[in-house]
């Protein structure tokens, strides 16, 4: 049974999360406004206002989400009358409700060692470290409480089997849709959303066997662990990553995948018949499916939580043997930065697939099957072979290749590092360097065109 | 056992009854007068005709089928992944002649053309 503790952990870890899920979902819905505004050259959303003694706040469109929603809720409730009245009614929780329940799985954060939190390892004596490197904390149940906690829902064994069949219930979810609307065009979209899900369906699972070879486990704390010792997912798995992430946004129906929902021909797919909120339901899943799945490709290749270096007991620089600087730090210090550092990576990779969405035109659905069942398939079926021959080849190569391997990743961690501190820092100066506004006769897409030398079509322009 | 597996569930019960709190408030709340063309399905504004069991292209049928026996595969390729180290060149053997039997079966289903959509 569990206790109280446990229950009230259990209580905040699901808020956290779910809040997470909800604040950058309806974020994304304003990032994919504002960056398609900024892609085509106008302003974006700036309408939506609040007015508090009488100063007006815009906030740049960071109201809009918030008056969707409103507006979403007080709209007139459309459910058609020849259609399937129960199946109608199910559907959208069924889109809804198994991205919510997918993230209990995913790891934002090492185990905390709540009676442990303000110390900090004795530099030069490892030999007692505040919280061990690996396993559970030193003090084993503490008065009263609860000693570990992990910074998971639930730790599940089957980890990733248990998101595979969650996320396998949004297609159903879109069939029902289609089905029970009496509409062509939904019925359509739902062939589609069906078709094209259950395809993508068998790379995902697929693309992902290289990967578990390597790391030996499907619980997904145990991955990021592997890959902290290592070296991340993406170094290791390259094809595997990219299939994957091409996977992910097909399963999430977005462009250049959203064939179901294509506007310029099925007027809006398989929700074509929803209103209100109901319609937003569906919208604000495809947007949370971005988070899942971005917060997915985390966990099994990008890291997880972890930072180069950073281990629990502080930063602790190794390159092969030779050890290059080491900081202890508490850990609460370390599991704060830990959990910045998932939520960080998971909004990265958000971003990335707005712009994605942005930057490519749609598929023709031949070429989408094409693409699943002649490319991505045979390229997983051969991922698999030769991870396996590959990796049972440097096993049994000999210390030296295996130290070397070690050195090599090591390296890799170095490469990371040095790319997060760019990132960070180039954030940080384009947030603090002063923004030149001027009105531009020519667009800046065309300004980009001239820089490379101009389109064959276009000769190059006076500027 | 049951406290790994009770928080899955609360998050389970939670997700349900936020979809279904939206659900609600979408239905419950807003104005509600239809009239006869409003509920027309929209299908760009000309009349409905037929109903909803119309005939299907045979593709769709034929991926679903493709899903069932490549996912089934993947089901048996993920415990062998998992004790991928421990069975070594053995195991990576039986798997090459398993993953060979699926690669002939997706050449022969390639070759009478189920993975063609152009015509």
């Amino acid at each position: 049974m569990m206790s109280l503790s446990e229950t009230i952990w259990a209580v905040v870890k699901i808020l956290i999360m779910v809040g997470f899920l909800f604040n950058v979902g309806g974020l994304l819905t304003w990032l994919d406004r504002r960056q398609s505004a900024m892609i085509q050259d106008r302003i974006g959303p700036n309408r939506a206002v609040i007015k508090v003694f009488g100063i007006e706040f815009r906030l740049g469109g960071l109201l809009h989400p918030l008056a969707d929603g409103v507006k979403f809720f007080f709209k007139e409730d459309f459910i058609p009358p020849r259609g399937d009245k129960l199946l109608f009614a199910v559907a959208p929780i069924l889109v809804m409700a198994p991205v919510l329940a997918l993230i209990a799985v995913i790891p934002f954060g090492d185990k905390l060692c709540v009676d442990d939190l303000w110390r900090t390892t004795d530099t030069g004596s490892l030999l007692f470290p505040a919280v061990p490197r690996y396993g559970s904390c030193l003090i084993p149940v503490a008065r009263g409480g609860i000693a570990a906690i992990d910074l998971q829902v639930a730790s599940l064994n089957v980890g990733i089997l248990y998101v595979f069949a969650l996320a396998g219930q949004g297609i159903v979810g879109a069939a029902l849709a289609g089905w029970s609307s009496d509409n062509k065009f939904s019925l359509l979209g739902a062939l589609r959303a069906a078709s094209q899900m259950v395809s993508y369906e068998v790379t995902i699972g697929m693309s992902l066997v290289g990967a578990l070879m390597i790391y030996g486990s499907v619980r997904m704390g145990d991955m990021v662990r592997w890959q902290g010792d290592h070296a991340w997912g993406i170094f290791i798995q390259p094809l595997a990553f990219f299939m994957f992430f091409m996977a992910a946004v097909a399963e999430s129906k977005r462009i250049p995948f959203d064939l179901p929902e294509a506007e310029s021909e099925l007027v809006s797919g398989y929700f074509t018949e929803y209103s209100g909120m109901k319609f937003g339901m569906f919208y604000f899943a495809e947007y949370m499916e971005v988070v899942t799945s971005s917060m997915l490709l985390v966990t099994i290749f990008l890291g997880g939580w972890q930072l180069p270096f950073l281990h629990r007991d502080g930063l602790t620089i190794d390159i092969g043997t030779w050890r290059a600087l080491q900081l202890p730090m508490n850990h609460l210090t370390v599991t704060a930065i830990q959990v910045c550092t998932f939520f960080g990576k998971v909004l990265f990779l958000c971003w990335i697939q707005c712009f994605v969405r942005w930057s490519l035109p749609r598929f023709r659905y031949d070429q989408l099957m094409k693409l699943c069942w002649r490319i991505l398939l045979p390229l997983s079926l051969a991922n698999i072979l030769v991870t396996g021959v590959v990796y049972l080849l440097l096993d049994h190569a000999g210390p030296v290749l295996g130290n070397t391997l070690q050195m090599i990743g090591d390296l890799t961690q170095a490469v990371v590092a040095i790319a997060i501190t760019y990132f960070v820092l180039s954030i940080v100066i384009g947030l603090i360097r002063p923004t030149r506004r001027t009105s531009w006769v020519v667009g800046s897409t065309a300004k980009l065109a001239q820089r490379f030398g101009g389109t064959p079509r276009s000769p190059r322009m006076q500027a | 056992m049951l406290s790994t597996y009770a928080p899955m569930f609360m998050i389970i019960a939670i997700a349900t009854l936020i979809a279904g709190l939206f659900y609600t408030f979408a239905t419950v709340l807003g104005p509600k007068n239809p009239t006869p063309e409003k509920m027309m399905p929209f299908e760009c504004g000309s009349d409905s005709v037929g109903s909803r069991g119309v005939k299907l292209s045979v593709k769709f049928y034929l991926t679903a089928i493709l899903f069932v026996v490549f996912d089934i595969e993947a089901v048996f390729v993920y415990p062998w992944a998992i004790q991928f180290r421990q069975l070594g060149w053995f195991g990576l053997a039986s798997m090459i002649g398993f993953l060979s039997v699926v690669a002939i079966a997706l050449v022969y289903v390639w070759r009478k053309g189920a993975l063609e959509w152009e015509s």
